[in-house]
């Protein structure tokens, strides 16, 4: 079943074409790794999706509902949760209460909500965070608890923006299973990512840009042998 | 147990009996001072640190919680005034009513004026609020229905009335009442606080893009705010009225109003309940202080001790007083 379709999503900043004529499906449960080199509009990409910004045309469905050009907050509510490259915590609040917020959209009890929290940030593995204030924790802690509190909405859908980017070599596993482990709790995942060792381990298929525009979409063996992507990385393939 | 399950058993909120004990005996001991023979000053001074707790906590509630920082605030205070007097002296409705009626308008104005304003972000916000202040000012000076700039005299009764709200011989009721209204206002904030509406108001000024990730509608509920703030600042300016008996704009819409509920907030803490509380227990006794002693010709000498306080508190306690005993700070007791 197909849990997301996006049919010749476009957008321009100017004369900037950040997005052009791009086309993709994901398979629910599954992941799907978007590469693409520095400004091939990635992050672009998760912002009209979500809403953030405002596509010029195109079609976005997420299980039959048309969310194009809708609302975050209207399109989150359907299930579609996010993290952003650039971290995003509520600051001078506590792990628990960032997660709590996130909770309180499937429960107005407080009480209940907390232990939904709790369980959550048990599931990211910083239970013995949870009383830290989101400018404490380290940017991997921080990182999951942005995980943590995506997940807080129940999403059916989620987006990620470089979970490894930023962080030490010794993180990034535990990162990555974490991911997995989202994956097998039922979420289907986008993310976006620029180490390829990761991307290739974690995706089930992979989408490639290139200067706004879709170049690649397939399995990760696929993506690896493709001469655009290759090239693109390189340096020699021009998608103009 | 495991650790989720110790975390679950944890109380969900920290409840420290010495501080809920020294809540309560201050709550006595405000309701037991007027039985002491207080001289009519220190009732003065108690009732203005009552009614500026609770204009500062009406600010708190959109600057701290929601994070929208209005030049001014006081055109609800003025609103309240306004709608209270006039229908006592126009149309002789109880006073009690016209609080009800004044914060009913104040919330009607600030959805009107939140839907369009609380698009703007910043510094634009808070000049846009500072602009329509000015401009409602404007507007009643030069409204005959109600007094232009000579304002409203309130008829006065002939004997003390609690239905007209009008103590001649005494202030101690006014004293029972704004005590009343200080207390229900900071039971309101710490609701409110505490509340699935608090936590995501926190989230709408920590980060407005990620509460929208949490299915947050970030535009309602700054106007939520506002509309909670602007009604709970309301009745100080109805009660004020009733307080001084005679209103015009220059004293009710005055500017200098939305900078002092601003000053008081930052000085004790912003975004903390008791901010207000602590910035108006320093901030007014040092006004009425400088009033009594300096009088006419010193005027300006508290205006610039308030500036001196606020550069020291931006330079060393930029979180404001409060930030002694601030969460922050128990949270690493609490963590080591």
């Amino acid at each position: 079943m197909k849990i997301l379709r996006v049919e010749n999503l476009s957008k321009s900043f100017g004369g900037i074409k950040a997005n052009d004529n791009i086309s993709f499906e994901v398979e629910q449960g599954t992941i799907l790794g978007v590469i693409g080199p520095n400004g091939a509009g990635k992050s672009t990409l998760f912002d009209l999706i979500t809403g953030y910004t405002t596509p010029d045309s195109g079609k976005v469905n997420f299980l039959d509902n048309n969310i194009f050009g809708l609302r975050p907050d209207l399109i989150s509510s359907l299930g579609v949760g996010r993290t952003f490259q650039k971290l995003k915590p509520f600051a001078d609040q506590t792990l628990l209460e960032n997660v709590m917020i996130g909770c309180f959209v499937k429960e107005s009890n407080i009480k209940r909500a907390r232990d939904k929290a709790l369980e959550i940030i048990d599931f990211v593995d910083l239970i013995e965070k949870r009383h830290h204030l989101a400018r404490e924790l380290s940017t991997g802690q921080r990182k999951r608890l942005e995980m943590a509190r995506a997940m807080a909405i129940q999403p059916k859908l989620l987006l990620m923006d470089e979970v490894t980017g930023g962080v030490d070599q010794k993180t990034v596993p535990g990162l990555v299973a974490l991911i997995k482990k989202m994956q097998k709790a039922g979420v289907t995942i986008i993310t976006i990512e620029h180490n390829m060792n990761i991307i290739m381990q974690l995706s089930d298929n992979i989408l490639a840009l290139d200067q706004g525009r879709s170049i690649a979409y397939g399995s990760p063996k696929q993506i690896q042998n493709n001469k655009k992507v290759v090239d693109s990385y390189l340096g020699t393939y021009n998608a103009t | 147990m495991d650790k989720l399950s110790i975390a679950k058993s944890e109380s969900v909120w920290n409840t420290n009996n010495k501080v809920l004990g020294l809540i309560s005996s201050a709550l006595v001991l405000l309701f037991c001072l007027p039985l002491f023979d207080l001289n009519s000053f220190y009732l003065h001074l108690f009732i203005m640190i009552f009614m500026h707790s609770v204009m500062a906590q009406s600010w708190n509630i959109i600057a701290g919680f929601s994070g929208q920082i209005s030049l001014g605030h006081g055109l609800f205070f003025g609103i309240g005034a306004y709608a209270t007097s006039f229908l006592f002296t126009e149309y002789g409705l109880s006073p009690w009513i016209g609080i009800i009626i004044g914060m009913a308008i104040s919330g009607v104005i600030a959805v009107l004026i939140g839907i369009p304003m609380l698009r703007l972000h910043g510094h634009y916000f808070a000049i846009a609020t500072l602009l329509i202040a000015i401009g409602f000012s404007l507007v009643f000076r030069r409204w005959d229905l109600v007094g232009a700039a000579s304002g409203l005299w309130i008829p006065m009764t002939a004997i003390d009335s609690w239905l007209a709200i009008q103590f001649h011989t005494s202030k101690v009721p006014y004293y029972y009442i704004f005590l009343i209204f200080f207390i229900l206002t900071f039971l309101v904030a710490w609701l409110l606080s505490r509340s699935k509406l608090g936590y995501r108001l926190r989230a709408v000024r920590d980060d407005s893009q990620a509460a929208s990730s949490l299915c947050i509608n970030v535009s309602n509920y700054k106007i939520l705010a506002y509309v909670i703030s602007a009604m709970m600042m309301a009745p100080m300016g109805s009660l004020f009225a009733q307080y001084i008996l005679i209103i015009d704009p220059a004293t009710v819409f005055n500017i200098e109003i939305s900078i002092i509920v601003l000053l008081i907030t930052v000085l004790g803490g912003i975004g903390n309940i008791w901010g207000p509380l602590i910035g108006a227990s320093i901030l007014i006794p040092i006004s009425e202080y400088t009033r009594i002693y300096l009088g006419g010709t010193g005027g300006a000498v508290d205006l610039i001790l308030y500036g001196l306080i606020l550069m020291l508190i931006c330079v060393f306690r930029p979180n404001g007083l409060i930030s002694f005993f601030h969460r922050d700070v128990l949270q690493r007791k609490k963590n080591k």
